[in-house]
């Protein structure tokens, strides 16, 4: 019997064959913990009694989320990190560098790998075909120190996405059709693994949005099998390295399997307070908007940039609207700086911020107050997520976020296409 | 030990639990304990005695990976999270904090009831209606995590994952 990628990555990594239902204790390949989770973590790996961690080298604490700090305390959670990396030799991958999620699959992620978050998004890295798992905070400390997780096999559904995708229409609008498909619980304990001739040719960006929302179905991993895609973006990273060809079997098993015609899809936003409250560009009716935001672990890529810009080109952001732009990482700002693609943003009226989680979790840098409605390429619109629990949040694409920047209530964007 | 039953509906996310507009009270806990469920159930910390239950629908604790949503309701004196169903890493951090989260038909649960949590047994009563149900028993590592007294215990016990699989 064939092995789903879940299985294989799993069963490599704890030097056995294991099959779905099974617990199994596997070798963590990458574990990383942001500010918000690991001056937690630290706080649990000294209630155990460790002053040693595993492998130094393959763990990250990213200091991003209050990036850079906008009050005493976070200040002081920051330092509390440092010095305990200090101590440890674990990496600080400090302010301005930008989000883990973004950070890791730039410089550490490999195909194959078991990576081992404590965020929830590091489902991310499935992008590059690893299993890359949010946890809290203890069973981060534990993958920190002992080098190992337990995990349940995971059942994997199956995603086929086939068609050619219609202009205006991006791996954003792919996994929120999804999600509107399936439901926030719709794969709850279980991998989502990604096949077909659309996302076969879907570039890394686009991949690392859709595997950043697996776990807003519920799921512990949305994997991509690596390809040629895997390998140039493992190139353009001076990573070349790290690639390794990895894939389901053919005759692998799966839990159900889910089809998505891209030739049929349209913009597609999810709609206050859920995630799974999913509607199409048409259906969503007149909605102002207070403020876009442009950016997080789930859009804040060079080519989700460079698709605002195309649209916002020689065009004003409505003036009763501001438009808050924070880059994934040093990298792609600086990317976007190079190549315009910024200037063009700024231009137009955006507001442009360090690389970091800003507002996503209303933190800082774009919180929303009462009554506000925000438009957002973030992968989260809970009640209160960005500030007031009297805000609405509203999700989509980067295309959809400069046309409704530009007309101050929610746009369809292929106009502009 | 009984405790009194304190329900929410679905979708109940770590968000709700525990908003990041608190992220700066995540180094001190008790002052962050405060504000749990304030939005949903504002004076809710002031409001729980120890021992009682959140009874919950489906999909409790859905989102962030932020291990501070069970550590508040552990903090608030909570027993155990009862729901029809619970998110992924908010399940796993309760246990890790050696609180039950119990998959259970919370439709048998109204407010205020009174009732006990056999976890072993997989049986809760229910002292207000006078009846009683069982639940689909906890996966043998969840029940072993639990003995331990969470996964730190267990860690600080035997220096290792000893999960007897």
């Amino acid at each position: 019997m064939g092995m789903t990628l879940a299985e294989k990555i799993l069963s490599e990594h704890a030097g056995k064959e294991v099959r779905v239902g099974e617990i199994a204790v596997v070798k963590v390949d990458l574990a990383y913990a942001q500010d918000g989770t690991g001056p937690l973590a630290v706080r649990k790996i000294e209630e155990m009694g460790f002053d040693k961690v595993h492998n130094p080298q393959r763990t990250i604490f990213f200091l991003d989320h209050a990036a850079p700090s906008p009050r005493t305390e976070l200040s002081n959670d920051h330092s509390f990190l440092r010095d305990f990396a200090q101590k440890t030799g674990i990496r600080v991958s400090d302010v301005g560098l930008g989000i883990s999620h973004q950070v890791v699959a730039e410089s550490y992620v490999r195909p194959g790998d078991v990576v081992i978050g404590a965020d929830s998004h590091t489902c991310t890295g499935g992008a590059l075909g690893a299993f890359a798992t949010g946890v809290g905070s203890t069973d981060a400390a534990v993958a920190i120190t002992l080098g190992k997780i337990w995990l349940r096999v995971p059942e994997t559904i199956r995603v086929v996405v086939e068609g050619r995708l219609p202009v205006g229409i991006f791996g954003k609008d792919i996994i929120l059709h999804l999600i509107g498909k399936i439901g926030a619980a719709g794969a709850t304990y279980k991998a989502l693994e990604f096949m077909g001739d659309t996302t076969e040719k879907l570039e890394m960006s686009g991949r690392m949005t859709i595997a950043n929302m697996a776990v807003e179905a519920g799921a512990k991993v949305g994997l991509f099998p690596s390809d040629e895609i895997t390998r140039e973006w493992l190139d353009r990273m001076g990573r070349s390295q790290d690639f390794r060809k990895i894939s389901p079997d053919p005759d692998a098993v799966y839990e159900n399997t889910v089809r998505i015609n891209a030739k049929e899809l349209k913009p597609t936003i999810a709609c206050p307070h859920q995630v799974d409250n999913i509607k199409t560009i048409d259906e969503v009716g007149d909605i102002k908007v207070d403020q876009v935001y442009l950016g997080t672990s789930c859009n804040g890529r060079l080519e989700d940039f460079q698709i605002a810009a195309k649209i916002l080109k020689g065009k004003k952001v409505h003036p009763k609207t501001r438009m808050i732009i924070t880059p994934g990482s040093r990298l792609v700002y600086l990317e976007a700086l190079k190549d315009g693609t910024l200037e063009t943003l700024i231009e137009s009226g955006g507001v442009a911020l360090p690389p970091g989680c800003g507002a996503c979790v209303g933190l800082h840098e774009g919180v929303l107050g009462d009554g506000e409605v925000c438009l957002a390429t973030q992968p989260r619109n809970f009640q209160g997520r960005m500030g007031s629990p009297k805000s609405f949040i509203y999700l989509g694409s980067p295309a959809v976020a400069a046309a409704t920047a530009i007309e101050g209530k929610i746009t369809d964007p292929r106009k502009y296409l | 030990m009984k405790g009194k039953v304190w329900k929410f509906g679905d979708a109940i996310s770590t968000d709700h639990i525990i908003p990041g507009r608190y992220f700066y009270l995540r180094s001190n806990l008790p002052e962050l304990s405060k504000h749990i469920l304030e939005y949903e159930r504002p004076g809710f910390s002031e409001m729980v005695s120890p021992g009682d239950f959140i009874v919950a629908g489906q999909n409790f604790g859905l989102g962030s990976s932020r291990e501070h949503a069970a550590i508040v309701i552990k903090m608030n004196g909570i027993q155990a999270v009862l729901a029809k169903s619970l998110a992924r890493i908010f399940y796993r951090n309760c246990f890790n904090n050696g609180l039950p989260a119990i998959i259970c038909d919370t439709e048998k649960l109204s407010e205020g009831d009174e009732i006990a949590l056999f976890v072993n047994e997989g049986k809760i009563i229910n002292y207000t209606r006078n009846e009683s149900f069982f639940f689909t028993a906890l996966p043998p590592v969840m029940k072993r995590i639990l003995s331990d007294g969470g996964l730190v215990e267990h860690v600080k016990k035997y220096k290792d994952l000893k999960l007897n699989l």
